[in-house]
């Protein structure tokens, strides 16, 4: 009978690995390439509700940012615990908004501006009061296109 | 001097280096978009215009009070039920003659709203009420119009409306985009979105 058996060698041979670094950086230059650093520090409470009927909100050169929510931890001592606005990266007032959004036009192509989209990022547990004066504002500087920024989920989690 | 050959740089530890830099940028990353619900204000208007005449029948209104408790047509609700509750308003349908609409599946109520382009919810709240809240009710709202629109758009071009828009957004969509575009035009003239928001009362 033949003898199907080969020999063994008593050792495994070594992976080769020489191909491992290049794996890596490929992958290191995605993640490079794909990540968006945060722009602002956020300096309020910043928990989004839920919301399951939304648009994605594409194009981020095309997006200005109102922030709004209570002051968190840190900045309670100087700014009490009411809920306050967030421009870029200092709280602001209501009645600065305006100038806020003719800023941002400034900055942006002239073809580009009718396409300006103002997301809402507001804290759940702000009241209606500051939103409305947020939408009122908006309204008077012509800034009509608006969203309000969510968390995807059923909208009964906001209850909790 | 003896020529030696130039010793190999050792390389092992460089994929160490790159899996440090590598989790670096996974930690810091956030590929996903914002998402959320979009809507559009009115623009300013002039203290002089007088506002349109409405019919009772024709308004849907939605008061949110500062307890974040939900009237819907002075009725007490729970949200679960106000879906329901605006589809039902919405997808009425009570109007007879040249109101009458043809694409509506409701009871046909005389006393409710007589079709859809002439239907308005009205949306309240107060100044007190939580975000939250106002942001859960928006989203039902808009739901009751999205799936209103699907079934239109369902029964008359077999695919659902957001996946039209997904297709007239989708830059290898190869089909008729102008087309479509009318299309979507045309779901949309029949289910407008009519969320008229008063000012918070205190």
């Amino acid at each position: 009978m033949a003898k199907f058996n080969k020999k063994k060698s008593s050792e495994l041979p070594a992976i080769n690995t020489s191909a491992l670094p290049d794996i890596v950086f490929m992958l290191l230059f995605f993640f490079m390439v794909a990540t968006v650093m945060r722009e602002n520090t956020l300096k309020i409470q910043n928990v989004l509700p839920y919301a399951d009927q939304v648009e994605k909100l594409d194009k981020k050169d095309l997006v200005m940012y109102i922030y709004a929510g209570k002051p968190s931890e840190r900045y309670r001592q100087s700014f009490g615990t009411e809920a306050r606005i967030q421009l870029n990266d200092n709280f602001a007032d209501v009645s600065e908004i305006q100038q806020f959004i003719y800023s941002e036009r400034e900055s942006k192509r002239e073809e580009l501006v009718p396409f300006l989209t103002t997301a809402l990022k507001v804290d759940h547990e702000t009241n209606m009061g500051l939103v409305s004066d947020i939408k009122m504002e908006l309204r008077k500087a012509e800034a009509l296109k608006i969203n309000y920024t969510t968390r995807t989920g059923e909208a009964s989690q906001n209850f909790d | 001097m003896a020529r030696r050959s130039t010793p190999e740089v050792n390389a092992g530890s460089l994929a160490d280096i790159a899996f440090l830099l590598l989790i670096f940028f996974l930690v810091t990353t956030t590929i996903e978009t914002d998402s959320g619900i979009s809507r559009k204000l009115p623009p300013m208007q002039d203290e002089e215009v007088v506002p349109p005449v409405i019919k009772e029948k024709n308004i849907f209104q939605v008061i949110v009070n500062r307890n974040n408790d939900l009237l819907v047509e002075d009725e007490l609700m729970e949200l679960s039920e106000l879906r329901e509750a605006a589809k039902a308003f919405l997808d009425n349908g009570g109007g007879v003659g040249p109101e009458a609409c043809d694409y509506c599946e409701g009871a046909g109520d005389p006393t409710s709203s007589d079709n859809p382009v002439k239907a308005v919810i009205m949306l309240v709240n107060d100044r007190q009420t939580e975000y939250g809240t106002y942001i859960a009710v928006q989203n039902e709202l808009v739901g009751a119009y999205n799936e209103l629109r699907d079934r239109t758009a369902q029964r008359m071009f077999g695919k659902s409306f957001q996946q039209m828009e997904a297709d007239f957004n989708d830059v290898r969509y190869t089909g008729n985009k102008d087309r479509l575009k009318e299309q979507i035009e045309q779901v949309r003239d029949m289910w407008p979105q009519k969320l008229s928001e008063a000012d918070p009362k205190n």
